[in-house]
């Protein structure tokens, strides 16, 4: 729980997340994850409520909780004034690390980050993916146990999110915890064994992403556009098409085990919509279901 | 509880550590282990980081070390001292030349100047427009280490800018004291004492909105005028002084002076001065900690 005044940014999140695992905090700005986050990390001080982290309270043990986790920040905090290299060298020797342990490792972690050729770059001359995989390759200097990430990928470029994907997807695989905060669905979907749905400040949702859209959706989806303004008005005649339906601004979801089915069932009625779409289920649909709204507004 | 992490609602005054299986206890003591040496060197580790930053304008550092000495040194040690010694009886002074009256003003002014230089925008820097303190902060080190390592790099800097500065003044022969070489410290202690407190304030800035601009001009500037540093505060009348006395730059400067040529003032003024000096600082140092404590742990 943390209150900031009399605001609660986070109130009620328990969560337990085994070695080895990796968990998302799946929601939308605003939702608390990046507090949670901060408090996870051994930074922010919770108003109440138990944290332990690798089995020690982070009000007394905050150095050697630390000690043991990497955290990428949601913002980049890269020093600027020193060079690529430099950074993950200094960074480095937080940690107590001797200088010539850290100068290996930081040769490592460039060529993981793909920045072999950019150690003596100025840190503002790399671009936003590239400033990225920096800070994960400085969150990788002390080997961590775990590694926290506060959306890795927002405001990335579509190819610079999959060679991020690759590099976490890699350290997943050596068995790195990684316990990460997204408001993309595919990101969790791709990156998480097992996640919570988190909105104002509180836990609507937790199970592995296949499991949460067997509880809370069906297994396809059509959505139908009618035209903005017709959307609404058409949504009271297709009352018993699907399981259920959501209207949104722009079209209309149709959750059902048979999308195409609902599809014919809809033109059969005599309604033809502008653009139609058979999908399988997401967990933006998991997310709309629990809160009614969307994720990326 | 056998997980990695885990955090609820439970009760806030439950165990501090939760009994773990033996695979966490093995993590438990590696942390536990590793925390050693940040706990006891962090303060040095953002030190030597500083060092690194500041590598990148070691030029800056020593023109300016070697060249606002020399200017100043020259142009009122020995420009305006031809006018000052010439007109006006050295009694003035306290019976030294111009020269002399006014270079351990202008070495302790010198401190001042690093001080608000060092204690400002980097300050401003770090919690907000490039916050590496965010950054440190993650890592084991704890905010008031990155307090203390700041100030000791700036404090290490000052020194050598001050030791430069005291070579210059006894190259003038302007130092005439067996004790001379002590200016440095009193230099140091007044850079540190303005130095602290400034850094506490411009760590509270959320924004710099023009503040750290008032700052350099209504009382940087002022200070340096109005602390005894071209003229004794004597010339004052009494209800001026006030300025003089609460200014960290007037009691480095009389405290340099007594070094520097063994100023004539009674010895509790100068214990007055070292004691104004060193409360201060370490007044500064610890609202600058707490401010860290405070802020980071957002």
């Amino acid at each position: 729980m943390k209150r900031y005044g009399g605001f609660a940014a986070v109130d009620g999140i328990s969560f337990e997340v085994a070695p080895g695992e990796s968990f998302g905090l799946l929601g939308p700005n605003g939702a608390g994850k990046s507090t949670t986050m901060r408090m996870v990390g051994a930074v922010s001080t919770r108003t109440a409520g138990d944290l332990s982290i690798l089995g020690l309270d982070p009000d007394a043990y905050g150095p050697e909780i630390r000690s043991q986790l990497g955290v990428v920040p949601q913002a980049d905090n890269l020093d600027t004034e020193l060079r690529v290299r430099e950074n993950l060298l200094v960074y480095g020797r937080y940690f107590g690390l001797p200088g010539r342990l850290v100068a290996k490792r930081a040769d490592e972690l460039l060529a993981f980050a793909q920045l072999e050729d950019k150690g003596k770059a100025k840190v503002d001359s790399l671009s936003g993916g590239m400033k990225r995989r920096l800070t994960i390759a400085r969150a990788l200097i002390n080997d961590p146990r775990v590694l926290l990430l506060d959306e890795p990928t927002t405001g990335l470029d579509p190819q610079a999110r999959h060679i991020l994907w690759d590099r976490l997807f890699r350290l997943k695989e050596q068995g790195t915890t990684l316990l990460l905060t997204t408001h993309y669905m595919d990101e969790a979907e791709q990156l998480c064994d097992r996640l919570v749905v988190v909105d104002k400040g509180a836990i609507m949702a937790e199970g592995s992403p296949a499991e949460l859209i067997r509880r809370y959706s069906s297994r396809e989806v059509l959505e139908v556009r009618f035209g903005s303004d017709r959307n609404s008005e058409v949504a009271a005649r297709l009352e018993g098409i699907g399981d259920r339906m959501e209207v949104l601004p722009d079209r209309i979801l149709v959750y059902s085990r048979d999308g195409e089915a609902e599809l014919v069932k809809i033109t059969e009625a005599g309604l033809h919509p502008i653009t139609s779409l058979v999908r399988r289920s997401s967990l933006e649909d998991v997310f709309l279901r629990l809160t009614g709204r969307t994720l990326i507004e | 509880m056998s997980g990695l992490a885990s955090a609820g609602r439970g009760d806030p005054n439950g165990p501090l550590v939760t009994r773990p299986t033996d695979a966490a206890a093995d993590d438990t003591r590696a942390a536990i282990a590793a925390g050693r040496r940040p706990r006891r060197w962090g303060a040095w580790y953002v030190a030597l980081h500083r060092f690194r930053v500041m590598k990148s304008y070691t030029g800056t550092v020593v023109v300016a070390g070697i060249g606002n000495p020399l200017v100043y040194l020259y142009a009122l040690g020995v420009g305006l001292a031809t006018i000052v010694d010439a007109n006006v009886d050295d009694q003035a002074v306290g019976g030294v030349s111009y020269l002399v009256f006014v270079a351990p003003a202008l070495l302790a002014s010198a401190a001042i100047t690093v001080s608000s230089e060092e204690f400002t925008y980097p300050i401003m820097l770090g919690y907000k427009w490039n916050p590496t303190f965010t950054g440190m902060s993650a890592s084991p080190l704890r905010p008031t280490q990155i307090v203390d390592g700041i100030v000791i790099s700036v404090a290490i800097r000052m020194l050598v800018n001050l030791v430069l500065f005291f070579a210059l003044i006894v190259l003038f022969g302007a130092a005439p004291s067996a004790i001379a070489a002590l200016m440095v410290v009193a230099g140091l202690l007044g850079g540190l004492a303005f130095g602290t407190v400034l850094m506490a304030y411009t760590s509270t800035l959320e924004e710099d909105t023009g503040q750290l601009a008032m700052v350099m001009r209504f009382v940087v500037l002022p200070m340096t005028l109005f602390s005894g540093t071209f003229f004794p505060l004597s010339v004052f009348p009494v209800w001026l002084q006030w300025i003089g006395w609460v200014s960290p730059l007037w009691h480095s400067t009389e405290l340099a002076r007594v070094f520097s040529y063994g100023y004539g003032e009674p010895i509790w003024l100068t214990v007055v001065h070292v004691a104004y000096l060193v409360v201060l600082a370490a007044a500064g140092w610890v609202w600058a900690r707490r401010i860290a404590v405070r802020r980071l742990g957002r």
